[in-house]
């Protein structure tokens, strides 16, 4: 029989009102504007962005204050709004050779094109906390150098003229590229599903399975031929103007690894490559998704699926926070009535084990009398 | 005349990505101190909604999305009759329909002047500032490599 259970409203309802004044805290200490979030948390609202999928650094904001901070739910609170709003196409493929470049390394080159430009970067700091921030320390303003206004190609163009680097990922002349918010998942699936995937997947999942290749669970021997940072271009077809109509510009990080070189019965040895692209600046998450993508080419290039980090359905299917935030949490919710369901079960289990249990002594008893 | 559509259509162009990439709040702040009319007949929007962002495999191959951003966009009709256009990233709805109304009067010779002068040049010149201020301050975290004297003859 099933019962249908009502109740709960009044708590839920003051469970939400409380969650409110807890949100808000002290009310003596000043509430957070979205612009101070915007700015002095950027990396946090790039994340949200990245991973809710949705570049709005406002909308990413105000997810990341009504979390109260907690990134998963501000990105589960992003991924809710999209699906309220119409689509009005697909932007032409930003163009990353002529990005505007806050920051660019090669770990392959020193002197390339356009050189090493470190930008607003963490790197070779020290890593002690600083009390002098805590305290509110006027900060300088940045050091201004006029350079050249040189052109920065992707490092990728520069180790194609030898030849020995695969080019970039072409797929079959008529193919259209997947989209992942229109069709259900369905494995095996082209590069091109796997990296929208990749680009809206869990950081820290990503991580987890590339820092895997890097210890040996798919070995690929990468090098990171190129970090850049910065804001490209967006450009959207429309059918009432004769031209593509400039959008504005979008912060997006990309990563080209660079990766070892078997080559096959059909393709000469030369370096292979992973690719990742991530909106906001996100060299971990790039570089994460590079390597996964790297990885998730195994049967591509002929090589033994034996890790986790090479299996399609593995990594796709779990690295969407949502998802995985979804179905795990769902526990806590009411499971009363599965749960009478089950008690009932070992209830009647156990039962059935204990009397067995009593024959059995009761035999063994009667066998010690009888000898 | 081939020649002439085609740099027309180039300065349009480029004149909806000026505005584009301007602050709404400087947008209006220039229209107000312009003169320019702002009487139009909205035909569609401003309207909210999203497009999906594609990148290239490797950077250059085959497209894939990366994800989604949101764009406002707007249609107006001047009481002349041109009819003007705008896309922006965001979601500021104000901004939408103010640059369709600068697509408008641009298009007409009246005021395509009046509108580069008092509206686009400004908002370029205010863009091209911070992408130089941007790009000189990148410039000072570029690596100057030194070849140590070795110790050999």
């Amino acid at each position: 029989m099933y019962v249908a259970v009502k109740g709960g409203e009044a708590a839920i309802a003051n469970a939400h009102r409380l969650l409110a004044d807890r949100r808000r805290g002290d009310r003596a200490v000043p509430a957070l504007r979205l612009d101070q979030i915007v700015e002095q948390l950027a990396l946090g609202v790039d994340r949200v962005m990245s991973e809710g999928s949705l570049y709005d650094r406002e909308l990413a904001a105000l997810a990341v204050v009504q979390a109260r901070g907690d990134m998963i739910e501000a990105i589960f609170l992003v991924r809710a709004y999209r699906t309220t709003l119409p689509r009005f196409g697909y932007t032409n493929p930003v163009d990353t050779g002529a990005m505007q470049v806050e920051r660019r390394v090669s770990a392959t080159y020193k002197d390339l094109p356009g050189g090493q430009v470190l930008g607003p970067t963490f790197d070779y700091t020290h890593r002690l906390l600083d009390p002098e921030l805590a305290a509110g320390a006027e900060v300088e303003t940045p050091v201004q150098r006029p350079v050249e206004d040189e052109a920065m190609p992707r490092v990728s163009a520069i180790l194609a003229h030898e030849g020995l680097i695969e080019a970039d990922g072409e797929m079959p002349r008529d193919h259209v590229p997947g989209d992942i918010t229109r069709e259900p998942l369905q494995f095996p699936m082209a590069r091109d599903i796997r990296l929208q995937a990749l680009s809206r997947g869990d950081e820290g999942f990503l991580l987890a399975l590339g820092y895997s290749t890097q210890r040996g669970y798919a070995r690929n021997h990468p090098f990171v031929g190129e970090v850049r940072i910065g804001e490209v271009e967006l450009e959207l077809d429309v059918p009432e103007l004769p031209f593509a109509v400039p959008l504005g510009s979008i912060r997006v990080t990309e990563c080209q690894m660079v990766n070892q070189f078997k080559g096959s019965a059909k393709a000469p040895p030369q370096f292979t490559r992973g690719y990742g692209l991530v909106f906001g600046q996100s060299e971990r998450k790039a570089m994460a998704m590079a390597l996964c993508d790297r990885a998730l080419r195994a049967g591509e290039l002929g090589e033994d699926v034996v890790a986790a980090a090479q299996d399609e359905e593995f990594v796709i299917s779990h690295s969407d926070n949502v998802q995985a935030t979804g179905f795990v949490e769902h526990l806590k919710l009411p499971h009363y009535v599965d749960f009478q369901a089950e008690l009932g079960l070992v209830r009647r289990m156990r039962a059935e084990y204990e009397a067995r249990e009593n024959e059995d002594k009761a035999a063994e008893e009667k066998r010690e009398a009888a000898e | 005349m081939r020649g002439q559509e085609a740099r027309e259509q180039a300065e349009r162009k480029a004149a909806m990505a000026t505005l584009a990439h301007a602050a709404a709040d400087e947008i209006a702040r220039l229209w107000d101190g312009s003169g320019l009319p702002s009487e139009a007949e909205l035909l569609r929007g401003p309207e909210t909604g999203l497009v999906t962002v594609r990148g290239r495999i490797g950077g250059g191959g085959a497209p894939f999305n990366v994800g989604e951003a949101t764009v406002t966009r707007a249609t107006v009709r001047l009481p002349s009759g041109q009819v003007g256009h705008s896309y922006s990233l965001g979601r500021d709805k104000q901004k939408a329909r103010l640059a369709a109304i600068a697509d408008a009067l641009w298009q007409d010779p009246a005021h395509r002047a009046e509108v580069e002068a008092k509206l686009v040049a400004p908002l370029r010149e205010t863009l091209d500032a911070a992408r130089e201020k941007r790009r000189v301050e990148t410039g000072a975290t570029k690596v100057d490599f030194f070849t140590m004297v070795r110790g050999e003859d």
